[in-house]
């Protein structure tokens, strides 16, 4: 180490951040007051997180792009016909890669709750309607939201009830470009 | 694979939130009670014990990674070998599976497997958020993600397929509320009527907050052990214990996305997820026969495909051949009332369909307490006689392990002892199931447990 070269002593104290300037704790460390630490109450922090990630859709992306343009897209094995409302390019029964198919915008509800809560993320949304679609010449469902009815007014008699695709007009990349209305 | 017992267990008591203690220290209460109750000192099992599975469901609770060795540690556990499982909701199920598969295979002779979600650690709805990041982050979640309104979905389709009624749904969150009445270790120990489930704040349509468990902070540990291990553990703690054996282990899967699931014919239903004793029956045959008529198609969203395979594994694994008649109890995954109802169908104490009505019968009930209710038929077949994970709890990663914890205890007719109160003890019971279920019914396992002389 040379004369020369002054080397920091102590860690350089800053304002940000939590700060606590005084803590309770015992004038003298007694045997009875190490004994009592025991019966502390914990020390809660605030800790925050967050993370902006650089999501991909990967070969899913064509369904996105398809709803920018106000298309929805599904996915059909060739040998069997079996045809996925969702992205899936790979048949879970053949094994065999899918091919792209255009499904129609008219379809039926097949099942549907009214969130009146909901995670934080979407909390301010409610109440909001989730519904699972049956579309014409697909094998599975589509999960999506529902516009056009009255949460209040939660009926069983929603489950066949005829509705249509509506897409977003500044897409979003999301699975909610595209929602449903009930159709006329 | 050798004989596997279960020989004893530990639970935390499960609260909203534990900040007094880290999760470390809370995995602890339940693993010392587990080894105290085996009458041996902590020195002793750690000499004796060959290995651990730990069971914890997300990350983001604890905001730490590799939170399972951080609990080996505290254990005293290391240097013996240990993993951490996870599979959603059902991770507790799966790691008393991988203690049981660490015995089972002869790998080890004894082995505890521990679990513990510390849920508090953010806001509800933050929590709410978190558990939703187990749906599909692409297609399902940004939709509006929140397990509630999955399972509600369920329900609505349930009710529309079959005629089941809040009313029936709203039966089951009295049952195993005032089930927990008489269990100190349950987070919620109220009484309740019809009335209160049903007047309770709306979540998701038909779903009130009394239909729903509550999250948790809480931990469960499971103590395993072959034949070797069971003499080592009596000759160390200088008595015998009693034996509860794993007779029979269930696993099944479905896809994640629900809108995913099949919509089979009945022809791939009898042949790959019918019960023996469904298709035993002409009757059943004819009843599901009629169902497809009625346009029905199995599993859609209405059933747990894999609560049915991971329930036909397991009674195929023990020789269990009417589940009805031949289980005392069943501790199942009762997050939401309705689940209940469609594990009732999935496990084969009922039809598919009938899970509704079964729940007002009475037979699932507990006997010799008093529910408030016009109930039908006598108990038959306890359901989560401790109260489930709707009045106890359901702090993830502990939750089936909690459920083998009751299960054992209630098998070792050790109820009295350990809850202080007599009341949830069954008489004699010899064979009991229990039921660990992830999201939407993605990975679920069924587990048998017998009572040996």
């Amino acid at each position: 180490m040379t004369d020369s070269k002054k080397l920091p002593g102590k860690i350089e104290e800053s304002d940000d951040g939590q700060i606590l300037f005084s803590v309770p704790f015992p004038e003298e460390l007694s045997p009875e007051a190490l004994q009592a630490l025991k019966g502390m109450r914990p020390i809660i922090i605030k800790q925050p997180y967050a993370i902006d990630y650089i999501h991909s859709y990967g070969q899913d992306s064509p369904f996105f792009a398809g709803l920018a343009g106000g298309t929805l897209l599904g996915c059909r094995d060739l040998e069997t016909g079996y045809t996925y409302a969702n992205p899936r390019s790979h048949d879970m029964y053949t094994g065999e890669p899918t091919d792209w198919v255009q499904l129609p915008e008219q379809g039926r509800i097949h099942a549907f709750t009214v969130c009146h809560f909901g995670s934080e993320e979407f909390l301010p949304q409610t109440p909001f309607v989730l519904i699972l679609v049956e579309l014409e010449g697909a094998d599975t469902l589509l999960l999506s939201r529902l516009v056009g009815v009255d949460p209040d007014e939660a009926s069983l008699d929603w489950i066949g009830m005829p509705v249509k695709a509506r897409f977003l007009r500044n897409s979003k990349f999301k699975p909610t470009d595209v929602y449903f209305a009930p159709s006329e | 694979m050798r004989p596997v017992y279960a020989v004893s267990g530990g639970v935390s008591k499960f609260a909203k939130a534990r900040p007094d203690k880290t999760f470390q220290a809370i995995v602890k209460e339940a693993y010392d009670y587990a080894i105290e109750d085996l009458g041996l000192e902590f020195r002793q099992f750690t000499e004796l014990v060959d290995g651990s599975v730990a069971s914890y469901f997300s990350d983001h609770f604890t905001r730490q990674l590799m939170a399972g060795i951080m609990a080996q540690d505290y254990l005293g556990l290391c240097p013996k070998p240990g993993h951490r499982v996870e599979g959603g909701g059902a991770t507790g199920g799966i790691c008393f599976q991988e203690g049981w598969k660490n015995v089972a295979s002869g790998l080890m002779d004894i082995c505890v497997a521990y679990g513990f979600e510390t849920m508090s650690h953010v806001n509800t709805w933050k929590g709410n958020e978190f558990i939703a990041l187990a749906s599909d982050v692409s297609l399902d979640y940004p939709v509006g993600g929140f397990y509630s309104g999955y399972y509600a979905m369920m329900v609505t389709r349930h009710m529309k397929e079959f005629g089941t009624t809040v009313e029936q749904l709203a039966t089951v969150s009295v049952k195993n509320h005032i089930n927990a009445y008489h269990n100190p270790y349950a987070q919620k120990r109220n009484r309740y009527t019809i009335e209160d489930v049903r007047q309770a704040p709306m979540v998701a349509w038909p779903l009130t907050r009394l239909d729903i468990c509550v999250m948790s902070d809480g931990a469960a540990a499971v103590i395993l052990c072959s034949e070797e291990g069971l003499e080592k553990l009596e000759t160390a703690s200088g008595r015998r214990l009693p034996r509860v054996r794993v007779t029979g282990i269930g696993r099944g899967t479905d896809a994640m996305r629900m809108a995913d699931r099949p919509h089979q014919t009945l022809k791939d239903f009898l042949r790959q997820n019918a019960l023996p004793h469904e298709t035993n029956s002409q009757e059943t045959c004819d009843y599901y026969a009629e169902l497809w008529q009625g346009g029905f198609r199995y599993p859609g969203i209405h059933s747990f495909r894999a609560g049915r395979m991971a329930s036909k594994r397991a009674y195929d694994h023990c020789g269990l051949i009417d589940p009805i008649a031949e289980l005392d109890f069943v501790e199942l995954h009762d997050a939401y009332t309705s689940s209940e109802i469609q594990t009732y169908e999935d496990m084969g104490l009922c039809r598919y369909g009938e899970g509704g009505p079964f729940a007002t019968s009475g037979t699932t009930f507990m006997p010799g307490i008093d529910y408030g209710l016009d109930l039908i038929e006598s108990p038959v077949c306890p359901v989560n006689p401790s109260g489930g994970l709707i009045a106890c709890g359901h702090p993830v990663g502990a939750t089936g392990l909690m459920q083998a914890v009751f299960a054992i205890w209630q098998l070792q007719g050790t109820i009295d002892r350990h809850f202080g109160d007599a009341t949830l003890q069954l008489d004699e019971p010899r064979r009991g199931a229990i039921h660990s279920h992830a999201g939407t019914g993605t990975y679920v396992t069924v587990t048998i447990l017998e009572a040996e002389d």
